[in-house]
């Protein structure tokens, strides 16, 4: 737009008379977006050398033989899809990402109507101290929690002791290492959920509550017809957003179980990460890790059609 | 329908600052009843507490003979109208009107029927499947109407409901309004901070300032016989003429000495209201539409004067034009026939059976 009112100033007359380049040249360097291209191309180069580059460097990789001495073309994906372990990968990493974000989605979704209910002094304190796990850096975090699962010293265990129930071997046992990495994943990410459904929260108007409570509704009436459907683009795109960041999770997983027992908690990240690195088949780790790729892709085309489409009928 | 009683009701908020010091209002059966005020007179507040949206601190508020003090809003069978419509943006017109049948769980038939009846008394069959986003200001207006309409409910609540809209749209819809009561006939409150609207919509007029009700009235009785100087300010435009002045007595007459040496002469038939305050200084009262250019002067009690115009507003219908007497500014509103050039003196003539004489400490219209 800013390049428009340049183009739709007269050009000074002179312009016209001396020799044509010079002018064009410095018309181009006067106009605005030029500037602002100018100005964004660190950003550019940062974006394509860490984010691009690596993308197709990666699409690349993954249809090399194991020596990345041939191309091989889809033969690395078909070959993970009939390996059983990969399978049991699909599967772990399917449970553990839907299954953290939901309960992300929910956690945040209650902690944000209590701070919302809170009187405005306090809420502050409390908004502060429920956003901690969010902040404190995940690898060390997960190392606190990984001595609270503890088979010896865990300080869980001990609680459950102290009321009389036996203990749990929580990253031995296959069903309990996969919910244990779902919860610090969950404790690491609620917080993220609730400061962004408070957010939204606040953006809804007190008049259509009023409006609301004067039509008939109840405060669950209210929630479902009124809340819901006023914050419903924050929760497609904080799932959204969050189930790429969870289905793309590393650290958690690694810190705690490093995908044991038995596989049992390997998610995609870790498994590309010991097919890939410590095993040596770089091309085999770039194809598990490129795997949810285009599901999410399209996920993501869907989501951001449906929020567009609802800003616009909604906004102003 | 419903008749609609406050007693002695209080609005205090944290801190003891009280909104609404303890009004009294019997709102009848079918009447169009309007609250107004300047902003934080408590008239928004108090439509509040009949709708259930504030708790009320102390008093009653009954609707249709029963005390709603502890109902919640949507057991009291009211429908408001909100100044920024509070539509839901999520559903389409049809949602938004049939929405609150739809709690109450109606059925589908007998909804369509309510709205769209009250689509064609309002004029929006047109938009029932569109979002609000995409209507006007007047079109929304009409749709948070509907909403009042098709639930039927005792009472209407508006809450200045014409004050996002522009000067044309708000005379439109101030029609619509009334035409929509006489059809509906529901009791109603409305709130607004525009003494035209009030005076044009009401059955009775409510004016409130800081928190107490200055007087209660229909437009004509607040227009001819204002109870405060409040009133007497605050309705009609453009306001009333207060001049400061003193009630001398002579020769078994009341005169009245305004700045500037003017004398008026008091009807006679009104020397015994007066009386007790004769000698002092009190408020002369007179609407700019009863100074004007001589004439009728056979009448009885009309006086002329004579000042020298500071502003002249030609208006078209009228002119207003504006003198002062020693710092008092005074409006006189002349037939737009009639010369007048700033700075000239020229006639005025006081049609003083219309005269109001305000007590200064009191604030009271004898």
């Amino acid at each position: 737009m800013a390049d428009g009112n340049v183009l739709a100033a007269p050009a000074p007359a002179p312009a016209a008379v001396a020799p044509a380049r010079p002018g064009a040249l410095r018309r181009l360097a006067r106009r605005r977006s030029t500037l602002a291209f100018v100005l964004t191309v660190p950003l550019l180069t940062v974006i394509g050398g860490l984010v691009v580059w690596p993308f197709f460097y990666a699409i690349y990789l993954s249809m090399l033989n194991k020596r990345m001495t041939r191309f091989v073309g889809l033969d690395n994906f078909a070959f993970l899809l009939s390996r059983e372990t990969f399978q049991l990968v699909i599967m772990q990493s399917v449970i553990f990402a839907v299954g953290a974000v939901v309960a992300k989605a929910l956690i945040g979704f209650i902690l944000a109507h209590v701070l919302h209910a809170l009187p405005a002094k306090g809420q502050r304190k409390w908004r502060g101290m429920l956003l901690v796990p969010w902040v404190i850096p995940p690898a060390i975090s997960t190392l606190a929690w990984w001595w609270l699962f503890d088979p010896s010293y865990s300080a869980i265990n001990w609680m459950l002791m102290g009321i009389g129930a036996p203990p749990v071997a929580w990253l031995g046992e296959p069903g309990w290492a996969r919910f244990a990495v779902i919860l610090v994943n969950v404790w690491y990410g609620a917080p993220f959920f609730m400061i962004m459904y408070l957010a939204a929260l606040k953006s809804v108007p007190d008049q259509l509550y009023e409006a609301a409570a004067i039509d008939g509704a109840t405060g669950w009436q209210k929630l479902r017809y009124v809340t819901v459907p006023m914050m419903k683009n924050i929760i497609a795109i904080t799932v959204l957003f969050s189930l790429i960041v969870t289905f793309a999770n590393f650290d958690i997983v690694r810190i705690l179980t490093n995908g044991g027992p038995q596989d049992r908690t390997h998610i995609f990240g870790t498994y590309a990460f010991q097919v890939g690195i410590q095993s040596g088949d770089i091309p085999l780790g770039a194809a598990v890790s490129l795997f949810m790729f285009p599901v999410l892709a399209l996920l993501a085309v869907f989501v951001l059609r449906d929020v567009t489409r609802r800003s616009r009928e909604m906004a102003g | 329908m419903a008749q609609v009683s406050l007693r002695r009701v209080v609005k205090e908020y944290e801190g003891g600052v009280q909104a609404v010091k303890g009004i009294d209002l019997e709102i009848a059966d079918e009447e169009f009843v309007v609250l107004v005020g300047p902003s934080g007179c408590g008239k928004s507040t108090t439509l509040r507490m009949i709708a259930g949206l504030e708790e009320i601190s102390s008093g009653e508020i009954a609707i249709g003979g029963m005390v709603v003090n502890d109902i919640p809003p949507r057991d009291r069978d009211i429908a408001m109208v909100f100044q920024n419509y509070a539509l839901y943006p999520h559903m389409t017109v049809y949602e938004n009107m049939a929405f609150g049948l739809t709690l109450r769980r109606f059925p589908k038939d007998e909804i369509r029927r309510r709205v769209e009846n009250a689509a064609r008394i309002l004029d929006i069959g047109e938009l029932l499947d569109r979002k609000p986003k995409a209507l006007s200001g007047g079109q929304r207006q009409r749709v948070a109407m509907g909403r009042a309409i098709v639930r039927d409910p005792k009472v209407f609540l508006f809450d200045e409901p014409l004050s996002n809209l522009d000067a044309k749209l708000r005379v439109q819809m101030r029609v619509e309004i009334k035409k929509v009561h006489q059809t509906v006939r529901t009791t109603t409150v409305y709130v607004t901070h525009d003494q035209v609207e009030a005076m044009t919509l009401a059955d009775r007029v409510v004016v409130m300032n800081q928190g107490i009700i200055e007087q209660v009235g229909t437009p004509q009785e607040l227009y001819h016989r204002p109870a405060t100087r409040f009133v007497a300010g605050f309705i009609g435009s453009p306001a009333m003429n207060m001049i400061p002045a003193r009630l001398e007595n002579g020769a078994g007459a009341l005169r009245l000495r305004l700045p500037g040496d003017i004398v008026l002469p008091v009807p006679a038939e009104r020397t015994q209201r007066y009386a007790p305050l004769a000698g002092g200084e009190v408020l002369f009262g007179i609407r700019p539409e009863h100074l004007t250019e001589p004439k009728n002067l056979d009448r009885p009690n009309i006086a002329t004067f004579e000042a020298a115009p500071e502003v002249i507003e030609p208006l078209g219908m009228e002119t207003l034009v504006i003198f002062s007497l020693q710092g008092n500014e005074v409006t006189a509103r002349l037939d737009p026939a009639v010369p007048a050039e700033r700075g000239r003196k020229m006639p005025f003539a006081a049609d003083l059976n219309q005269m109001h004489l305000i007590e200064p400490r009191t604030g009271r219209v004898l």
